[in-house]
């Protein structure tokens, strides 16, 4: 892809809308028994209603009404009382009833919110959460597939996809940069998989994003906006949308106009290009199809799927800041998943009973915002990192959130220093691996380790405070300096008592050693 | 309302419908009739009417999300004008 440097004018206002197609993740169709299962062979999953069989009548699944409702009730949205399907009518070899049943103006879900965390791109601008609004979110089904070039003359047509569930959610034009349209597109797409609606992978398609785009002089009324279809990464919405904004602008600076169209992105060139526009492309003819009832949502219905959703990202970061006293940046990192969040919070469980039920905590420091603050700088650093390494996500770390409890724990009794618990980690991660691969063994626990890596800290106080009594009489002159007031020397005798220790003196307790001896 | 025959040669495209010369002021006139029919019950006053989306008052059966139907590919196959590698062949489409 070449290069290309954009020059943003400063007089420019971007505006970004987007609608996203969510691929349900139900077992059947959304108007019929078939399987949705992806990979099948061609047409196998392709039933009577799939490939419109005249006579054939749509039903719909209670399952993709639910992950619907589920979704509103996820972004604070009004869900329908009774909404209604439409058919929205074209031509086109994978759509075989020459509609796409769909909702208009009486969608499933109304207005709601998503909250966003945006990572500026250029280096010096901070972090900051915005609130994008949600139009609507409405229920449809997909189309088969085509496939061209596979014989000369005709185009082959798979409709296994064919009436697979799909919850299309439409946002408001709130968005002011590429940065937070994927900020916007990455946090719906947690949220999907969060909620359990949608699998959200993206090279199959289950989570298809258009963006609309256009620019103006601020305070200007909307310009005219394009529209790039089907993007199923979001570092090509970023490219895509880079280059469509310098497109525009440039146009109008040349004395050009934007005209209305929809364009596709090229990721080998790094262009957007206008699709031939059809004549009559948005002359859908919608009206409500007569084959299908309103949908409607009674009370008890909603009430059921609210019972089933799980405490969302959003408010997961306010306990992490509030509760558990974490910052708002490691609280965010901890909710991009959920299984991440998931692993957080169990390994924090497992620390804290076994904190709270531990008798002999010594000197160290005990707090549980302090093992709350060190189980996310964990995940957040070392787990991380080793995960990346390896190619692995947080559900197929080899380390359980038990174990990396049990490490932590070691860190905050000051049995081991955090260079050491980084060996315990690693060495564990090594050979859960090694064991997972032969079946079935498992790792050394945190302390079989410890103990076998000679590992641990001293902590009797008498073996301190005889390296402590040595050194002191080893060094008369620091000492005089110290007691005349130059606190500086201090970390001269810790340097000094650790080396002799070979740095396993429990921190804390040495410097109050350290004191009192030196105190005379 | 008096449709063109404009309006007609739109509407027939749309629909995918071949009309020729001398269908179109047949399909015109009774198209219009249709519309006249309809700006008829515009003047009716509905105010305070909630609007129906069915004519019957009902509401829509939820069924349940199980997968219940067996793949009959080469029954409904067996009637197409043309298959290939479990394909369905139309005649090339170009986007």
């Amino acid at each position: 892809m070449p290069h290309k440097t954009f020059v943003r004018a400063p007089e420019w206002e971007i505006v970004i809308g987007l609608e996203v197609h969510t691929q349900l993740s139900t077992n059947s169709k959304i108007f019929s028994g078939a399987s949705t299962t992806y990979g099948a062979e061609p047409n196998t999953q392709a039933d009577a209603v799939s490939i419109a069989l005249p006579g054939v009548l749509p039903v719909l699944n209670k399952g993709a009404v639910e992950r619907a409702i589920k979704f509103g009730l996820a972004v604070g949205a009004h869900i329908a009382p009774r909404s209604v399907f439409a058919r929205k009518n074209y031509f086109y070899p994978d759509l075989p009833k020459g509609y796409q049943i769909s909702q208009f103006d009486l969608p499933v879900v109304g207005q709601g919110a998503l909250t966003i965390q945006v990572e500026p791109l250029s280096g010096n601008a901070k972090p900051y959460e915005k609130v994008v609004r949600i139009t609507r979110a409405h229920l449809e089904e997909d189309a088969g597939k085509s496939v061209h070039g596979e014989s000369q003359g005709v185009t082959g047509v798979d409709l296994n996809r064919a009436g697979t569930p799909l919850l299309e959610i439409v946002s408001e034009p709130d968005m002011r940069s590429a940065a937070e349209a994927v900020a916007y597109a990455k946090a719906l797409h947690s949220l999907v998989r969060w909620i359990g609606i949608c699998d959200g992978n993206m090279q199959e398609g289950s989570f298809r994003c258009d963006v609309n785009v256009s620019v103006r002089r601020p305070g200007e009324p909307l310009g005219t906006r394009r529209e790039i279809k089907n993007l199923n990464s979001f570092k090509f919405m970023q490219q895509a949308i880079d280059y469509e904004v310098q497109w525009q602008i440039d146009t109008i600076e040349n004395g050009g106009k934007i005209q209305q169209a929809t364009i596709l992105f090229n990721p080998d060139t790094g262009e957007t290009r206008a699709m031939r526009s059809k004549e009559d492309a948005h002359d859908y003819r919608y009206f409500p199809d007569p084959d299908l009832l309103p949908l409607d949502i009674t009370p008890a219905m909603l009430e059921q799927v609210r019972a089933t959703l799980p405490e969302l990202p959003q408010a997961k970061r306010e306990r992490y800041v509030n509760e558990l006293g974490l910052s708002a940046y490691d609280a965010s990192m901890l909710t991009a998943s959920r299984e991440m969040a998931d692993f957080f919070e169990d390994a924090v469980d497992s620390l804290f009973s076994q904190v709270r039920s531990a008798i002999n905590l010594g000197a160290a420091p005990c707090a549980e915002p302090y093992a709350a603050k060190l189980c996310a700088n964990w995940i957040i650093g070392e787990v991380s990192a080793q995960l990346n390494r390896d190619g692995l996500d947080i559900a197929q770390c080899p380390v359980s959130a038990q174990q990396l409890g049990d490490i932590i724990l070691r860190i905050v009794d000051g049995a081991i220093l955090n260079s050491g618990a980084k060996e315990v980690f690693r060495t564990m991660w090594e050979e859960q691996i090694t064991w997972s691969a032969l079946g079935g063994k498992q790792a050394r626990t945190a302390d079989e380790i410890i103990e076998a890596k000679g590992l641990k800290q001293v902590s009797d106080s008498g073996a301190i405070e005889k390296i402590v009594d040595e050194i002191i009489a080893a060094n008369p002159a620091q000492v005089a300096e110290y007691r005349s007031g130059k606190d500086k020397v201090f970390g001269f005798f810790v340097g000094l008592a650790m080396k002799a220790s070979k740095g396993k003196a429990n921190p804390a307790q040495l410097n109050d050693i350290l004191k009192k001896k030196l105190a005379g | 309302m008096s449709l063109t025959t404009a309006d007609v040669r739109k509407v027939a495209r749309l629909a995918r419908l071949a009309i020729n010369e001398t269908e179109i002021e047949t399909a015109r006139a009774q198209l219009s009739g249709i519309f006249d029919l309809i700006a008829e019950m515009q003047a009716v006053d509905t105010k305070g009417i909630a609007p129906m989306s069915h004519a019957q008052d009902l509401s829509q059966r939820l069924r349940e999300d199980v997968v219940s139907e067996a793949d009959q590919r080469e029954l409904f196959q067996s009637i197409a004008p043309q298959v290939e590698a479990g394909l369905y062949l139309v005649p090339q489409v170009i986007e």
